[in-house]
């Protein structure tokens, strides 16, 4: 996400940082490169100049020029003015009491309104809301195939309605709702470009009929210079009340999520990012403007830990685990949860730095496939005993995996390092106690701390939130 | 065959006139306040910071070296450069015959729209259309293509959702060999170039399409007009993977310039073959680098000229 961004900035501060003394000109400097590297992100021509000129004169400041580490509070500042554009603080939906809750959905053609209507409904609904999608699109073709389907797979009722009348199916949408028992209406609008006086009228007539709570503007994360005139019309003639970043998932550069704020004076409330319908986050600009500055975003990676943590696991596993007797099993269980974090990638680019180790090539994404496919090789006794695996043993792996023997190697080695590692941080785990769990016999489950490789094993969010912190400080 | 619908781009062309107009009350200076509102319009367009730069910087040296009088004439000298600066192609690959056409993209790029209005522009110029769903991944996007075919009375090739897109292909071609159609246009799913997988997918398909086909295949990249710098990186992805042979532009009927396509064209020496320029099955045009060149600065410039004016 927002990688190339990114990785300028960071090489500016690099060279900011290899100075002890900065001087106006190294400043003016770095705000010309600075500049330059917004505009190369896509973010508007406008914000850019008011960005530069506000950091410039705040950078100029003696409390900065004549610190100790002025290097230090060049980054701080620009932080902060990142995260002003961004915006300060979180933006979650609001409800109000009336049922159904009415969420409507806008933004120009081909910006994944469609696909934002899913992925919405879905995480309503993991958030015990019960909703029902809207389609009124009756413009493109099939589009509203496209949304009873995605419904369909969803297990999410959809209500499409008839006729050309996409008022008219607003309002016996959430007439739908209250008769089937849904708390939350989702309606899916056509897309229209900001300059077609008719459709923006009839979006705003959709509006006046429903009423919603919350109007969301979808935004294609891709998306240039445009989006300052695009956004801007929408806020005036549909008056939206939040923002969907679209298609964050790609290498966009993340000029809309710059700009939109600053010209809208809209939140971004969030951002969608995958083709799966879990892929729709809540934006957090805080985290965010971190990790353009390459600061991490541990706090997002504890909270996806937390939620694996739900997880259960069978007794047996988690005691092996606590007398750092882990498996080649285990390892292949912690394989599993890292995917379901979103893979080695994800994890990587919440740490400080790591979107730029990723982006560079020094992290190996598919060493997870490859260890698995090692670990598959293995009989069960080769599993549990690892300390059998002899030269002979070593090299039928590597043959049945189609590797090298290094390579196998290279996995035992990493099995013995983070067992070391767990024996050495595991009597830290009576900070996060083991709660038991009565079972049927034989298979007590137990919940347990996230056992991750290269995080160590008993950490608390407690722990984690600190170490954000220390890591804050450092840069 | 598209010579009809040329008549559309008069209206930028009128446009353009008028601003030059506005320029003109303005007086024809070329100063410091000129300079700089045009490297904003060009990066208002998005053609990129440095692309603009280099081209104001040139644009400088131009003006010194030939001694141009006025704005007009730097305006002028500037809209020949930047259409010099589009690649080009001898024959546009729509007007090839026969030809079959694979059409790739980011999701809601406008590809099945832009099939749909092919369809319909080849119908009318009386060849024989064949249309290929090969988008077996997103939800509808079969019944949204199957429905442009009815709406152009054109004949399609469809398998169920989340079959083999290859196969699709590959029934498409069988199906034109058996009834001679000539115009072949197959829609393909909207993906992100930064996934690899959905990449090597589409890479498959169109190796098998290129080998299988006796007629000549041409596989054309559709991009969004309001699209930012970003643009830059799906065409390489895309070229790299696809070795792409033309553009095509799409929504341009909205206040995006496109300059995007300026600089996809010019590093991937790949000609625009067409532009889309609304929803409607004749909104469609044959890309013009000269009036693509204009619209491109004009509106900015407008803008800086206005606010000179009022100041
Ligand atoms: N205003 C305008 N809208 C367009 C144009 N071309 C396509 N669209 C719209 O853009 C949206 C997306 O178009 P599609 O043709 O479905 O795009 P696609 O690339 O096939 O999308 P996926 O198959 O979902 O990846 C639709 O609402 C189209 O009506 C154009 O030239 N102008
Ligand atoms: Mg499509």
């Amino acid at each position: 996400m927002l990688e190339s961004l990114s990785d300028r900035l960071q090489n500016i501060f690099g060279g900011l940082r290899g100075k002890g003394k900065l001087t106006e000109d190294d400043i003016n400097n770095a705000m010309r490169e600075i500049r330059m590297a917004l505009l190369e992100a896509d973010v508007n021509f406008k914000v850019v100049k008011d960005f530069v000129a506000r950091t410039k004169e705040r950078c100029l400041e003696a409390e900065i020029l004549d610190s100790l580490t002025p290097a230090q509070n060049v980054v701080k500042v620009v932080l902060d003015e990142l995260t002003y554009l961004l915006g300060e603080s979180d933006s979650k939906l609001e409800f109000s009491s009336r049922i159904p809750n009415v969420i409507m959905l806008v933004g120009l053609q081909g910006s994944g309104k469609t696909t934002a209507a899913a992925k919405l409904a879905y995480l309503l609904r993991e958030q015990k809301h019960n909703p029902l999608l809207v389609a009124c699109d009756v413009y493109r073709p099939a589009a509203a195939d496209q949304l009873q389907t995605l419904g369909d797979e969803m297990g999410v009722r959809v209500y499409r309605g008839e006729g050309d009348n996409p008022i008219k199916i607003a309002k016996e949408g959430v007439q739908d709702a209250i008769d089937n028992l849904r708390d939350v209406v989702i309606i899916d609008t056509a897309g229209r470009l900001h300059v077609d006086e008719q459709m923006m009228q009839e979006a705003q007539n959709i509006k006046d009929a429903v009423q919603p709570e919350n109007v969301l503007m979808v935004v294609d994360a891709m998306t240039g210079q445009d989006v300052v005139n695009v956004a801007a019309a929408f806020a005036e003639q549909v008056d939206f009340d939040g923002v969907i970043m679209s298609k964050m998932d790609g290498d966009a550069r993340g000029g809309g999520a710059l700009s939109i704020r600053e010209v809208t004076g809209k939140p971004i409330k969030f951002i969608s990012a995958g083709e799966k319908p879990d892929s729709l986050e809540e934006f957090h600009p805080d985290r965010m403007a971190k990790r353009i500055l390459g600061m991490g975003d541990v706090v997002s990676l504890v909270e996806s830990a937390a939620k694996l943590r739900e997880e259960e696991i069978a007794e047996e596993q988690a005691e092996r685990m606590m007398r750092a007797q882990l498996t080649l099993n285990d390892f292949l269980d912690i394989n599993r949860q890292v995917r379901n974090m979103g893979g080695i990638s994800k994890l990587v680019s919440a740490l400080p730095g790591g979107d730029r180790a990723l982006s560079q090539g020094q992290v190996d994404t598919s060493a997870l496939d490859r260890m698995e496919v090692i670990i598959h090789s293995m009989t069960v006794e080769e599993r549990n005993k690892p300390d059998i695996l002899n030269g002979s043993r070593r090299a039928r792996i590597a043959a049945g995996a189609g590797v090298t023997v290094s390579d196998v190697n290279q996995v035992l080695k990493q099995y013995n390092e983070t067992k070391k590692m767990m024996k050495q941080y595991l009597p830290a785990l009576t900070d996060e106690p083991v709660r038991g769990k009565k079972g049927k016999k034989g298979k007590k489950k137990k919940k347990r701390g996230m056992g991750m490789p290269g995080l160590p094993g008993g950490m608390s969010m407690k722990d984690l939130r600190e170490i954000q912190r220390l890591m804050d400080e450092m840069n | 065959m598209f010579e009809s619908i040329k008549q559309g781009m008069e209206n930028t062309r009128t446009k353009f006139t008028e601003q030059m107009n506005i320029l003109l009350d303005r007086g024809p200076r070329v100063d410091e306040e000129f300079w700089e509102g045009l490297e904003e319009a060009l990066i208002l367009s998005d053609v990129g910071a440095p692309a603009a730069f280099s081209i104001v910087e040139r644009m400088r040296d131009t003006a010194t070296r030939k001694a141009l009088p006025d704005a007009y004439a730097v305006l002028d000298a500037l809209t020949e450069e930047i259409a010099a600066t589009f690649a080009t192609s001898e024959v546009n690959v729509f007007d090839e015959n026969p030809v079959l056409v694979l059409f790739v993209g980011i999701n809601g790029a406008g590809k099945t729209t832009t099939v749909g209005k092919l369809a319909s522009a080849g119908k009318r110029a009386g060849r024989k259309v064949l249309l290929g769903s090969a988008d077996t991944f997103r939800a509808a996007a079969i019944e949204q293509l199957a429905e442009w075919a009815q709406r152009s009375e054109v004949d399609i090739v469809q398998r169920e959702r989340g079959a083999d897109p290859a196969s699709v292909c590959y029934d498409t071609i069988e199906r034109a060999e058996a009834t001679g159609a000539n115009f072949v246009l197959i829609d393909t799913a909207g993906r992100l170039h930064t996934s690899d997988d959905l990449m090597r997918e589409l890479e498959k398909v169109v190796n098998v399409v290129r080998k299988r086909s006796q007629i000549p295949v041409r596989t054309v990249l559709v991009i969004d007009a309001t699209t930012g710098q970003n643009g830059l990186n799906q065409a390489r992805q895309f070229n790299s993977a696809l070795d792409l042979d033309a553009l095509i532009i799409t929504k341009l009927d909205g206040t995006a310039r496109g300059g995007i396509a300026l600089a996809v064209s010019h590093e991937l020496q790949l000609p625009i073959a067409m532009i889309g320029v609304g929803e409607g099955l004749m909104d469609l045009q044959v890309f013009n680098a000269n009036e693509f060149a204009s619209a491109l600065i004009s509106e900015e410039l407008r803008g800086v000229t206005h606010e000179d004016a009022e100041a």
